[in-house]
């Protein structure tokens, strides 16, 4: 096979991954941005949307009707969590938000355990989506799958582009990312900035969730985990708190993840999980600011 | 709450012409276990610029940090035009007319001069005439015309303090809370920012400003108060003050007892 075909193949695939990090840890960033809290229940949202987007395909509704049922449902969760358990904790120390969003994680797999029980469970799609697609004689090939998980990413990073630098409740999130004492002096109402922040972090989660299981095929009660998991190391990548930040680091992990297994000897690629991690903790350690740092001190 | 005695009559608002656009009674503030604020009463007319001066740690900042809601008092009652604001979260406060320009400025630097100016106006309740009062705005700090699509964090200190003054009043506050607009500047800029806020004062605006240099703020004020371990330790016209500095001085050094 033709070396540069390879390669461009790859940068298809770590695209397609890198799409998925990125909607992920762009909320789990911008919820950390405000709120100074890392939402671990931000996986979970996931999960909200990928079984909403599972039930209501399952009643009839068309697939595309679905997915926008489960970004709904997956900001609708979000918008619950906020407001029944992390503001009464607002302004806690550090330890007891970070237990509240554990504890919030426990309840909502156990949650999906009790509806949906444990095992994975069918994630059918329109058979056109597994089509594959193919270029140059069939050299290089993605699925349809991938040509929607980059558009529908496209979309809403360009959506939430214009919302931040556009609009007074987007400039708002941002002012109380950066400082949010002095958004209270300026007259901002800081709950409802909050409560739009986890309203797009989780919309964007829930979208992520039925494009996770679209690829995968399965939906699962901890299906957010894994990508939770990954969100975090793009988001400490980027910058944690940056929105442009987890945008790239959600990108860079992707390509890396990918080309440790395209390009490394294959006796490599069962590490892939242990390099990513290393990562993180060189990042924490040399450069904790992450790659776009805005000069402040990153709190876990 | 036992007020010093003969001193803190100098000048008392007993004859007062206006109603009081903003009315503190018997204000108590707390943090923790330590009072930073004991049974303070003041109040500001319209049209009025009124000086709150004090040394460091006498309760300047949380008074104007308790009038923005931003802490809570433990007792006594905040009126704004005789309305009570004492439980209102400080976002309803800035729309009742309340600006508030914090120490240090806090402007928002990842953003740029004219969103910073945007958000300012954000919590207006009418949306007429914010165009207006933005160039109005920029026409009384040129500086930030140049600076519009720059992002604020790269302006210098004086720049600064501009846009954070400007940002207040994009919101068409009734009330100006200054909070040592001089801090960390350069003399000259210091002249330059209280010929603004001089002009500010000649078009009518109200403010309560707390201020380190004494000369400055007594310069630009009508009245004052001087704080000292959470109490009013004299209080009186700014010419009668400027014409006795011992006395302020005095009231200084009560703090460091």
């Amino acid at each position: 096979m033709n070396p540069l075909l390879y390669i461009l193949q790859q940068v298809i695939n770590a695209v397609a991954l890198g799409s998925l990090y990125a909607l992920v840890a762009i909320g789990l960033s911008m919820v950390f941005g405000i709120l100074r809290m890392t939402n671990f229940a931000h996986g979970d949202m996931m999960m909200v949307g990928a079984f909403a987007t599972l039930l209501l395909g399952g009643v009839g509704l068309p697939f595309g009707w679905a997915v926008a049922a489960g970004i709904a449902a997956g900001a609708l969760a979000g918008i619950l969590i906020e407001r029944a358990a992390y503001r009464p904790v607002r302004g806690a120390p550090e330890v007891t938000l970070l237990l509240t969003s554990l504890a919030v994680t426990y309840i909502l797999e156990n949650l999906g355990i009790l509806i949906f029980t444990s095992s994975p469970q069918n994630f059918p799609v329109p058979d056109w989506m597994n089509n594959a697609v193919q270029l140059l004689g069939g050299q290089i090939t993605f699925t349809q799958i991938n040509i929607l998980t980059v558009a529908l990413t496209g979309v809403a990073l360009a959506g939430l582009g214009w919302f931040v630098t556009r609009t007074d409740l987007g400039l708002g999130m941002r002012a109380a990312a950066e400082d949010i004492g002095a958004a209270h002096l300026v007259g901002l109402d800081v709950n409802r900035l909050i409560v739009v922040a986890f309203a797009i972090a989780s919309g964007f989660a829930g979208l992520a969730g039925a494009l996770w299981a679209a690829q995968s095929g399965v939906v699962e009660p901890n299906m957010g985990f894994t990508p939770l998991l990954k969100a975090f190391v793009a988001a400490i990548i980027g910058g944690f708190g940056s929105i442009a930040g987890a945008l790239l680091g959600g990108y860079l992990l992707g390509a890396l993840e990918v080309f440790i297994v395209a390009f490394l000897p294959s006796e490599i690629s069962p590490y892939r999980d242990a390099i990513v991690f290393s990562l993180l903790i060189a990042f924490l350690l040399f450069r904790p600011n992450g790659l776009l740092s805005r000069a402040q001190e990153v709190k876990l | 709450m036992a007020r010093p005695e003969a001193r803190a009559t100098a000048g008392r608002p007993a004859e007062a012409p206006a109603p009081p656009l903003l009315a503190v009674e018997e204000l108590r503030v707390a943090y923790g276990a330590v009072t930073a604020i004991r049974g303070v009463s003041l109040s500001v007319r319209p049209g009025e610029v009124v000086a709150l001066l004090g040394a460091n740690g006498a309760g300047k900042s949380t008074m104007l940090r308790a009038i923005s809601g931003v802490v809570r008092p433990r007792a006594g009652r905040i009126r704004l035009e005789g309305t009570p604001i004492e439980r209102l979260p400080p976002a309803r406060i800035v729309r009742l007319g309340i600006g508030h320009c914090p120490e240090g400025r806090r402007i928002f630097g990842s953003l740029t001069v004219a969103e910073n100016l945007r958000l300012g106006a954000a919590a207006r309740a009418e949306r007429a005439g914010v165009a207006e009062d933005r160039e109005r705005l920029l026409a009384l700090f040129p500086i930030l015309r140049e600076r519009q699509q720059q992002p604020a964090g790269t302006l210098s200190g004086g720049e600064q303090q501009m846009l954070a003054l400007a940002r207040a009043l994009m919101a068409r506050p009734k009330l100006l809370l200054l909070d040592e607009p001089s801090l960390g500047l350069a003399p000259l800029l210091v002249q330059q920012i209280f010929r603004r806020l001089a002009e500010l004062k000649a078009a009518g605006t109200t403010m309560l400003l707390v201020e380190q240099n004494i000369a400055v703020a007594l310069d630009l004020a009508d009245r004052a108060y001087v704080l000292r371990t959470g109490e009013i330790g004299l209080e009186g016209s700014a010419a009668e003050l400027k014409a006795d500095y011992e006395r302020v001085a005095a009231a200084y050094l009560g703090a460091r007892r």
